[in-house]
């Protein structure tokens, strides 16, 4: 299991392939699905473009959060490896924001823990974002948009 | 409790935190409160002076989240903060 923060920029590649270089060669056999969400940062929001953006977590609250999800995705599901992985502090377009991924026997587990993942992630752990715009204005970003539809 | 908060010397003192756009708002990230056992409800009573909290204002007590009724103990960390944004897409 690879859960937590980063602070700087991350391969999320890297990371998912650390992942599952960790599984036994016994482990990896087993697995006949690995579902994967790679969420980047985008520029293309609001009237102006974003040149960056601030993430601000509640340090201890969040790092609990994200690892209380990952183990209530392995005991819903038979998961062989999870990855939650959100970054924080100063973000750029095309900068990782965050990586959910879950290996399983089959595609069906994997796919709803990872959208598990990802959704718990986004709607309940505390995350902040405020997004600084080329016309030199900065706001917090204050909904969530929602999970999409099954 | 108010007058505990005016002669606090020597009680144990209740973490209060507020994050994003309400620590902006509270001009604060941080204060102590000599409160004794109280409320999530009280807690920002006292540690606002009784501002209306913001519609969707969220809280969490000892890094949990928390009704604004949860009892609240001596030396423990109250935080307020606004609805989530993370993830992405």
């Amino acid at each position: 299991m690879i859960v937590g923060l980063r602070a700087a920029p991350f391969a999320p590649w890297s990371l998912l392939a650390e992942a599952e270089q960790a599984l036994s060669p016994a482990e990896r056999d087993g697995c006949g699905a690995s579902s994967i969400f790679v969420g980047t940062m985008r520029a293309d929001s609001g009237p102006a473009p974003v040149l960056r953006m601030h993430l601000e977590h509640y340090p201890g609250m969040t790092e609990r959060m994200l690892a209380r999800m990952a183990a209530a995705a392995c005991s819903r599901w038979p998961l062989r490896q999870v990855v939650l992985v959100h970054r924080v502090g100063w973000v750029a377009p095309g900068e990782t924001l965050v990586v959910a991924a879950a290996w399983s026997a089959h595609r069906a587990e994997a796919f709803a823990a990872c959208r598990y993942l990802v959704e718990s992630a986004k709607h309940q752990a505390p995350f902040w974002k405020r997004e600084c715009r080329a016309d030199g204005t900065s706001s917090w970003v204050t909904a969530n948009t929602p999970a999409p539809a099954e | 409790m108010l007058d505990r908060q005016a002669s606090g010397v020597g009680t144990v003192m209740i973490t209060v935190r507020f994050f994003a756009s309400l620590r902006e708002r509270m001009g604060q990230e941080m204060r102590l409160l000599p409160a004794g056992p109280c409320t999530v409800r009280e807690v920002w009573d006292l540690a606002t002076d009784q501002a209306q909290p913001p519609t969707h204002l969220l809280a969490a007590v000892n890094l949990e989240y928390a009704d604004f009724d949860a009892p609240v103990a001596d030396g423990d960390e109250v935080a307020f903060f606004p609805p989530v944004t993370g993830g992405a897409a």
